[in-house]
């Protein structure tokens, strides 16, 4: 449940403070959905669930349900532990205006990767 | 005096590679058979510092890390404001040949990771007579990329910054924190450019899968070990790369692309035993 990431994050002072230079809106896809996140300063400040009639954003991540769960386990398994492999693999992809989230790479990963902390089937509703 | 100081020592060496002159850091500790250690791309020996520190290898192993031109604390070469550093397997491989000679390192185990575990194999192909055997970790004659590194260097990317969090993921999740980071630490401090740099070795002048066949592992015996959390030199690039040379590959569990700094009890399980295998092979060409 991408809803969480706010919470996740907003409390999460240090991972905030690394992402102070980062003002955007980006998409997570899983599976069907997406969720457009925006970010303040590093502070969440939306998750919305789509479908998105006239919005825009400057990247995007998406993956199958069955990949974001894989990698959202507490210990996952070889090839579903970073972004990265799974977009080596073909199991993720990410689209768009990515100078942003380079420039904040380890903010985004630690972003994405709370969901970690969260009980399983984190994507029920998504 | 009670404090603790490690065994290791530090120097540096003066040596001129393809008539260029250098100065290069290195450090040691131990006695026996010279065991040099080849350290990642954008990041330095100190990687090694567990290795050196091993007191049951250190009693029978002199090993010997150093800093590549551009990394840690050996200097780039004198003009180096006006060059773009790019490593190629001659120029890494005249730098380790160098470095031995320079030592008068007699028949040297050379233990390499990634660009380290790609450049061994070169050497014990085109220099089996120098080398009484070499290990390659996290190594494979070749590997698909998996990022545009022209991402590295660039002035609207933080280089340090954008190269840690690239390769964090090729940390194991098992890994103690304290090691992943340290790990990490390497490539948050590296020169500006020089991962890139040492990617033009890595990527564009060391597809060797033409030629790993050649190696004939009678006169250097090979060893390859790779962790299952690599995806980028993946346990499937390293069995290939085996099947080749004709032997078998080790897939360390647990471990992820940097096994001796990212998680060196688990490393040492794997390596201890080819260690004790090269001495007792008594191998010397």
């Amino acid at each position: 449940m991408l809803k969480a990431l706010k919470n996740l994050v907003n409390k999460n002072a240090p991972l905030v403070a690394r992402g102070r230079f980062f003002s955007e809106k980006f998409v997570i896809g899983v599976g069907e959905n997406d969720w457009l996140i925006e970010t303040q300063c590093g502070r969440i400040i939306r998750v919305d669930k789509g479908p998105f009639l006239m919005h825009s954003w400057r990247f995007s991540i998406r993956a199958s349900i069955d990949t974001w769960e894989a990698f959202w386990q507490p210990v996952p398994l070889p090839g579903y532990h970073d972004l990265f492999a799974m977009t080596k693999s073909g199991n993720a992809i990410i689209e768009g205006d990515i100078q942003p989230m380079i420039a904040n790479l380890r903010y985004i990963k630690e972003v994405l990767e709370t969901l970690r902390e969260t009980p399983s089937g984190r994507t029920h509703d998504c | 005096m009670t404090a603790k100081i490690e065994p290791i020592l530090g120097r540096y060496l003066h040596l001129d590679i393809n008539d260029c002159p250098h100065r290069v850091y290195f450090e040691e500790t131990g006695n026996g058979i010279p065991l040099v250690c080849l350290h990642t791309a954008g990041s330095d020996a100190s990687q090694f510092r567990h290795l050196l520190n091993d007191q049951e290898i250190n009693g029978k192993y002199r090993i010997i890390a150093f800093d590549m031109p551009w990394h840690g604390k050996s200097l780039p070469p004198a003009g180096y404001h006006n060059q773009e550093y790019k490593l190629t397997t001659d120029l890494y491989s005249d730098t380790i040949l160098a470095f031995c000679q320079a030592l008068a390192l007699d028949h040297p185990v050379l233990i390499g990771c990634s660009m380290g575990g790609r450049i061994v194999l070169h050497m014990a192909e085109a220099f089996s007579d120098k080398f009484r055997a070499v290990i390659g970790v996290e190594a494979s004659d070749y590997q698909e990329p998996w990022y545009d590194r022209d991402w590295l260097h660039r002035p609207d990317v933080h280089g340090g910054e954008v190269c840690s969090a690239l390769i964090s993921g090729l940390v194991a999740p098992q890994s103690p924190l304290e090691y992943r980071w340290e790990t990490l630490w390497g490539y948050l401090a590296s020169g500006p450019g020089v991962f890139k740099g040492d990617l033009n070795f890595y990527r564009a002048d060391s597809d060797y899968r033409e030629r790993v066949s050649r190696i004939d592992v009678h006169k250097c015996p090979v060893y390859l070990m790779t962790g299952e959390y690599d995806f980028s030199c993946t346990p499937e690039d390293t069995i290939r790369t085996a099947k080749k040379i004709g032997i078998e590959a080790v897939i360390m569990k647990n471990l992820g692309h940097f096994p001796m700094s990212e998680n060196p009890n688990q490393f040492r399980k794997y390596l201890m035993p080819i260690l004790t295998e090269i001495i007792d092979s008594g191998v010397h060409p």
